[in-house]
């Protein structure tokens, strides 16, 4: 079973690879080293902040793109062009097929994040040593801040239920809704919190409950960032790191139940 | 054990947005395949030959009905690893290569290494890909497509295969392959089951043959049953013709039609003598191009059988209730 998965994974990495997916790593590194460059011309006391700051955001923004706009595609694009008959008349399962899918945009987003994470270390790192008076500015983080790898760490369970709703849709919608779907739960998913104290605000008791019931369905994604508290220096502890990833890790294996559920009965007319 | 068989399958479809009406694409459909033998599905363009094939392939799924293929359910997981399946106008991935997409697939049968390299080389080689094996798949045509679909169709040297339209968008060379292809897996103790609306090549590969028409099967049997070969006129070729002269003839010719200037096609019965009615041609100036006996096709019969069952035509909207 596990041979089968990892067959398809490596397939769907593979695809993205030639597809030139990772192609958005070279804009990654131009607009650290540009950004950089930036920071290198402002005086001391301006610190390292935008750099870090910067480098997260945009590890963010490219790592919801690929996880969104691969994602809608990995089950539609197959279905859509018959491909997946040939796929399914192996001795692959259907469930099979969707764990492998979602594994193998894993892997894309994984060696992505690695990669800005190691280019986003080496530019601090040549910023310390080319201007050492910005790395003594940098009172409140180390120029070198392990903890930035938390930060990275929660972006990449973030991007991956993003990536398993994305997918969900995908097994039954096409990619233009399925992306404007998955684009709205995140950004309803940064604002979840509020749903959760929704009595606070409106006297009807149904309201209240259906926000609550919202708050818990839909994908709770405010907590994966951490990158303001990060880049400042406050420490995030390991168990909210622990807690925030066991939570992630939960939704993704709920909506991948979901899409296989879907799939598994789907008639391929 | 039999190769495969189907009782009663039966497929429908839900039609409609809003009242949600059943279409049924399959309508009791039973049939059995013999192993080692190579079975020809045929009929007309929505009959129902691909839904069947979709349906053993557990693609979709039977409104009601059975079946069973090398003796067990289609969802056995032993059933996958014998069966190979070429889906009707197959689409791979575009930036894979040829070669590339079999080791992909014989990895899915549990293949490695040199084995696996062995077996995908050898494949290529038998469907006449050549050093296209390299390139990705989207640069392939149609034809070259269809190749590597029945490549990757006998990966795993199945037991039975399906083929759905396997002569589709192939140029005379390569239906010529292809059809030698079915001939060498039969000879190799494979059940072939292919579909197909070109009949030619079912006259030419099948021991036997199923007619599907509107969703439901009309005909199953050995074509030499469902043929009489017996001469059902004959085709005269004349040149040098004047059109009064075949007027001279009267009853003994069925149909003449024109096919060049002054050539025409004479269509006389059985109970005339081609040799006489050429000798009263060639009296009036005709010159003799050809005479050949009228058999009954699989042409013949198939049209007959469509025409027979024209309505309801095929596929129907049930009514409700």
């Amino acid at each position: 079973m596990g041979r089968v998965i990892g067959l398809v994974a490596y397939h769907v990495f593979k695809e993205s690879v030639r597809d030139k997916v990772l192609y958005n790593l070279v804009l990654f590194a131009v607009l650290l080293i540009l950004a950089s460059y930036v920071v290198g011309q402002l005086t001391a006391g301006q610190d390292i902040k935008i750099i870090k700051d910067l480098g997260l955001a945009a590890t963010a923004v490219f790592g919801l793109f690929i996880a969104v706009f691969i994602g809608v595609g990995l089950v539609w694009k197959e279905v859509d062009r018959r491909s997946v008959y040939n796929l399914l008349a192996k001795p692959l399962r259907r469930h099979e097929f969707i764990v492998g899918k979602f594994l193998g945009l894993a892997l894309t987003l994984l060696v992505n994040i690695a990669v800005m994470a190691i280019s986003l270390y080496a530019v601090l790192a040549a910023m310390q040593w080319l201007h050492p008076e910005l790395a003594r500015a940098s009172v409140e983080a180390p120029v070198m801040d392990p903890h930035l790898l938390q930060a990275f760490l929660l972006l990449y369970v973030q991007l991956l239920v993003v990536t398993s709703v994305a997918l969900f849709f995908s097994t039954f919608a096409g990619p233009m809704m399925s992306a404007a779907f998955t684009f709205g739960l995140y950004i309803v998913g940064h604002f979840n919190t509020d749903l959760a104290h929704f009595e606070d605000v409106v006297d009807n008791p149904a309201a209240a409950w259906v926000g609550k019931a919202l708050y818990y369905v839909l994908p709770n994604l405010a907590p994966f960032d951490v990158k303001s508290a990060v880049v400042h220096g406050q420490s995030v502890p390991g168990a909210y790191v622990a807690l925030t990833a066991g939570y992630g890790v939960l939704y993704i294996g709920a909506m991948l139940a979901l899409a296989i559920t879907i799939f598994a009965r789907r008639d391929f007319k | 054990m039999l190769a495969l068989e189907t009782e009663q399958l039966t497929k429908d479809y839900a039609v409609g947005f809003w009242r949600r009406r059943p279409y049924r694409a399959l309508d009791g459909l039973s049939l059995r395949v013999e192993p080692n033998e190579v079975f020809g599905f045929l009929g007309p363009n929505g009959a129902g030959k691909t839904t069947t094939l979709k349906l053993l392939m557990r693609l979709i799924f039977p409104t009601s009905g059975r079946i069973s293929i090398l003796g067990r359910p289609p969802g056995h997981p032993g059933v996958h690893k014998r069966v190979g399946y070429l889906p009707e106008a197959p689409y791979f991935y575009d930036y894979l290569t040829a070669e590339e997409l079999l080791t992909y697939f014989a990895g899915l049968f549990g293949l490695r290494g040199a084995a696996r390299r062995a077996r995908v080389s050898s494949l290529l080689d038998e469907v006449g890909i050549g050093g296209e094996r390299r390139l990705q798949l989207r640069k392939f045509s149609k034809g070259m497509l269809q190749r590597v679909g029945l490549a990757q169709a006998l990966v795993n040297e199945p037991d039975l295969v399906f083929l759905d339209e396997p002569m589709s968008g192939l140029d005379p060379i390569g239906r010529r392959d292809v059809r030698s292809l079915i001939l060498a897996l039969r000879d190799r103790g494979c059940t072939v089951v292919f579909s197909s609306h070109i009949l030619s090549d079912a006259e030419a590969l099948c021991s036997r043959v199923g007619i599907i028409v509107g969703g439901q099967l009309t005909t199953s049997g050995r074509l030499s049953e469902i043929l009489a070969f017996e001469v059902s006129g004959w085709e005269l070729v004349m040149a040098g013709l004047e059109p009064a002269s075949l007027e001279t003839l009267g009853t003994s010719v069925r149909r003449s039609t024109r096919i060049g200037d002054d050539r025409y096609a004479i269509e006389i019965p059985p109970t005339e003598e081609p040799e006489r009615v050429a000798a009263a041609l060639r009296a009036q100036g005709g010159k003799l191009v050809s005479i050949i006996p009228m058999r009954r096709t699989l042409e013949d019969y198939f049209v007959q059988q469509v025409t027979a069952r024209k309505a309801p035509p095929a596929g129907r909207v049930m009514p409700e209730g």
